[in-house]
């Protein structure tokens, strides 16, 4: 019999080794998956155990997010409260037990959290984690000021749309505002009341500054006529005759205002067709340059590639181009895009605020364009600085010369142009209207981009406003711009 | 470390103690390894039902002390000659068929997670599937020693006892819906033919018969068809029908939750495991993740907290356990010792096999407790008299050697 216990005996053992094989598999190869899925409250309760960074605006002072500790049972979870309200919602997003993060909570993450690679980090949170203490993240500091967001985010009450705000030497974010907005402390508990809006655009869940696609309208004149004058085939002085309007495919492309009696300027030179916004006078430019250089000169600005800001990707846009919603980079721009429209910002582009805001900084900056950035620095549990800002260059899409003369022609807009009301006593205002119809009547998405002061320019800004009845950028986006320049320049 | 903890060890060390005493004195020879395992496993068990839910640990301590004061009683009772009870093999086998059937009686009876596997006594609960499948054990190893020959040769009539007790008990656990227990008792059998009668066959056919029986017990019942479909799918990407609300649900929020929280619960060791008394066993709103997690899911808590390599060193000792208790069947000189001693052994490691491995998901899932460490009066119990039964075993086998 003594076999057959052994044949027994050897199958007893070899299913408790089977076991071993099983729990091999879920604590290894089973682990890491298992650990991302939504539905594991471990997981969710490790995430809440630690005390997450705090976030600061850019004073360094005003706090943005902070945590409550709150005991449950044995353990003692943090969980996020945002101090200032709606005013940096959408910059710094949200971090809840039910839904996915959003903001600097999500991509910052891994600092916030303490789990990011940095060595002091590691060691820090290695060493709480033996002692069996509170793991703590890092503290960020945002470039964001505090003041003037919130002077932002009040101008755009009751409107819709965004304002972004660039330090033009650095890439620096200033404002990034957007409304309608939300209340990141209603997220968890309210979501509903947290996504209302009585405005119609609704969406307020929506960073419009950073995924808004607009029709740029005229404020793409800035790129128009960078490429016009960087590719040496025209000058400020190029003459032009405007009779109103510009014929295109054999029919007459009309100048803006009343359809039946279009505003006629006559001879002019390119700078004034620019201060005067004529459409005629850009859709020439653009039937000269061809829609492929002015493409060219859009994709030197960033146009096409989503901008490397610190945001999540998901709440990141390219502007260029769209076609049945997608991005379109044509083949043969020449031949399929009509140049005279692209060239007054027309045709199917669409461009983010933040996108305009770039392009308004890169000619402030002559002609250098910073990578924006939103983090100024990241500072450990200590006090110590960890990382903090290093300005990135992105490029120089633009001659210093052409920027110079774009700066001229820009400071003409607000001097004698289209933007009067933009000025500010005592500085030089460098800017660009728009005006761009959307299909419906005399329903516009009204822009103002600018910069000042506009010899040394400290802040470059792009201002949009949607479904303006009547409404134009010099009268709708302007006067807000001029305001939260003003508070920054102060 | 609290007055409380401190107590517990102290008087844990102080029963530990009594038990290793009764046994040098009854059975002087026995193997020195087993007592130990066990109270290791014992000892392991009770720390973390301490750590999850202080007052279950005090009921299981006093469980632990009636389980002892039986383990000695048997071991002084039957210390001289244990081979008697082989002469009452068929009031064993009845007994086990009764006990089996307790829970079914009305007002005894009572159904915990959809198994009538209970008998209640006031506030007293106790499992009686636990005691049967040791009188089981001691029923088939008297009967297939006296048999042996016959039953190879496959005459129908020496089947006939046999079978009568084995249907009766395969019917009562389909009654009662003990699928975890009906596989236990079907592996027990199917080891102890083949040890007895030497021929492969009878497994090959008794696994046969079980595959068509486990197709058929599959068709026709629900809650089996639950268990398979939980453990081919735990996981599913689009809402389905959810019999416990009555509403659409993904399946992990559902019948599944436990497997699948257990799985996270597994995962979350790793290889180093947070440490006892340091996992994550409640949630953000301080309920436990996991309702049974002291019974049927106690691996996956100590999996959580010791990790992989605290984890696969339990397993190791419950293998070393296993060892042991074979040794003890080889050494042994009569069949009734050899096939009680290996029975009792096999039903063991396939009692943690099934548990574990279904919370493993090796296999479906059955709710059935992991030998020493699950909370539960009546297993501690029933571990405990399996212990003595190896331990007089092996006391005769090693003085026999030893003269």
């Amino acid at each position: 019999m003594n076999k057959q216990v052994s044949h027994v005996g050897i199958a007893a053992l070899v299913l408790l080794a089977a076991l071993i094989v099983g729990t091999t598999y879920w604590q290894t190869w089973a682990n890491a998956g298992l650990a991302n899925r939504q539905d594991n409250e471990i997981r969710l309760v490790a995430q809440f155990s630690i005390k997450r960074g705090r976030i600061y605006a850019a004073d360094g002072k005003t706090l943005v997010a902070a945590n409550v500790a709150t005991k449950r049972g044995s353990q003692t979870l943090y969980f996020r409260r945002y101090p200032t309200g709606p005013i940096f919602s959408d910059v710094v997003g949200y971090s809840t037990q039910t839904r996915n993060r959003t903001g600097l909570e999500e991509s910052y993450n891994d600092y916030l959290t303490g789990s990011n690679a940095n060595l002091d980090t590691v060691f820090h949170s290695a060493l709480d984690r033996l002692r069996g203490a509170t793991v703590t993240g890092n503290d960020l500091v945002v470039t964001i000021r505090p003041s003037a967001q919130a002077l932002a985010l009040r101008l755009l009450r009751g409107k819709c749309g965004a304002v972004v705000a660039l330090e033009p030497s650095t890439g620096r974010v200033l404002v990034m505002a957007t409304n309608p907005t939300y209340n990141a402390n209603l997220i968890e508990k309210h979501f509903a009341l947290a996504t209302r809006t009585s405005l119609p655009c609704g969406a307020p869940l929506v960073n419009r500054a950073t995924v808004g696609r607009y029709p740029p309208g005229s404020t793409f004149k800035m790129v128009t006529a960078a490429a016009a004058l960087d590719s040496g085939r025209f000058t400020p002085d190029s003459p032009f005759y405007d009779p109103g309007y510009c014929v295109e495919y054999g029919k007459q492309v009309r100048n803006a205002g009343n359809p039946e009696a279009p505003e006629t300027f006559g001879h002019v030179n390119l700078s004034t067709g620019f201060e005067k916004s004529i459409n005629s006078v850009f859709c020439n430019v653009g039937k000269a340059l061809g829609a492929g250089t002015i493409l060219d000169y859009a994709k030197r600005f960033g146009f096409y590639s989503v901008p490397a800001l610190e945001l999540p990707g998901g709440e990141r846009v390219a502007s260029g181009l769209y076609q049945h919603g997608r991005l379109y980079d044509p083949k043969h721009p020449d031949t399929q895009v009509d140049p005279g429209r692209l060239a007054f910002g027309q045709e199917r582009l669409a461009v983010t605020p933040l996108q305009m805001a770039m392009v308004a900084a890169a000619i402030g900056n002559h002609g250098v364009e910073m990578r924006p950035q939103i983090v100024e620095r990241i500072v450990a549990p200590g006090g110590k600085t960890i990382t903090h800002l290093q300005p990135d260059q992105l490029g120089r899409p633009i001659k210093r010369q052409t920027a110079d003369e774009l700066t001229r022609m820009m400071e003409l807009v607000v001097t004698g142009g289209t933007a009067p009301l933009a000025a500010i006593p005592g500085v030089h205002v460098a800017g660009k209207t728009g005006t761009a119809e959307i299909g419906r009547g005399n329903i516009h998405t009204t822009w103002f981009a600018a910069f000042a002061p506009a010899e040394a320019p400290r802040v470059a800004i792009a201002v949009v406003v949607e479904n303006q009845l009547n409404g134009f950028g010099g009268t709708i986006s302007a006067p807000i711009a001029k305001q939260v320049m003003e508070a920054l320049l102060r | 470390m609290s007055t409380a903890s401190l107590t517990y060890a102290g008087f844990f060390f102080a029963v530990y103690l009594i038990a290793h005493l009764a046994t040098r004195y009854a059975v002087p020879f026995a193997d020195p390894y087993l007592l130990p395992i066990a109270g290791l496993l014992t000892a392991i068990g009770l720390t973390e039902i301490y750590r999850l839910n202080p007052r279950d640990a005090f009921r299981q301590g006093i469980w632990i002390v009636v389980a002892v004061a039986l383990f000695a009683a048997t071991l002084f009772m039957l210390r001289h000659e244990y081979r008697r009870l082989e002469t009452y093999k068929y009031l064993f086998g009845f007994s086990a068929i009764a006990l089996l059937l307790l829970p079914i009686l009305p007002v005894l009876g009572l159904t915990v997670n959809g198994a009538r596997l209970w008998v209640h006594v006031g506030a007293m609960r106790f499992q009686p599937g636990e005691l049967a499948k040791i009188m089981l054990i001691v029923f088939l190893a008297g009967y297939m020693r006296e048999k042996r020959e016959v039953l190879a040769q496959g005459r129908a009539k020496d089947w006939g006892p046999l079978l009568v007790i084995w249907v009766l008990a395969m019917l009562v656990l389909l009654e009662t819906r003990d699928l975890g227990g009906g596989l236990l008792y079907y592996g027990i059998f199917l080891a102890m033919l083949y040890m007895a009668t030497a021929r492969i066959g009878y497994v090959a056919a008794g696994l046969g018969l079980f595959l068509v029986g486990a197709v058929g017990v599959w068709k026709v019942t629900p809650h089996v068809q639950d268990r398979v479909t939980i453990w081919l799918h735990p996981w599913t990407d689009h809402k389905v029908y959810c019999p416990l609300s009555g509403h659409l649900d993904l399946r992990q929020n559902c019948q599944s939750f436990q497997l699948v929280k257990s799985f996270y619960s597994i995962a979350a060791g790793g290889y180093g495991g947070t440490g006892l008394g340091k996992g994550t066993v409640t949630n953000l709103n301080g309920q436990q993740i996991i309702p049974d997690l002291n019974t049927d899911f106690i691996y996956s808590a100590l999996a959580q907290e010791l990790g992989l390599i605290g984890a696969a060193a339990l397993v190791l000792v419950y293998m070393i356990f296993v060892l042991r208790g074979m040794r003890i069947a080889l050494l042994a000189e009569d069949g009734f010792s050899k096939l009680a001693a290996a029975g009792l052994t096999f039903g063991f490691a396939l009692q943690t096999f099934i548990i574990v491995g279904g919370v493993l998901r090796l296999i479906p899932l059955t709710g059935i407790t992991l030998p020493f460490v699950s909370y539960g009066g009546s297993s501690v119990v029933a571990n405990f008299l399996l212990l003595a039964g190896l331990l007089l075993i092996s006391n005769r086998a090693n003085r026999d050697l030893l003269r």
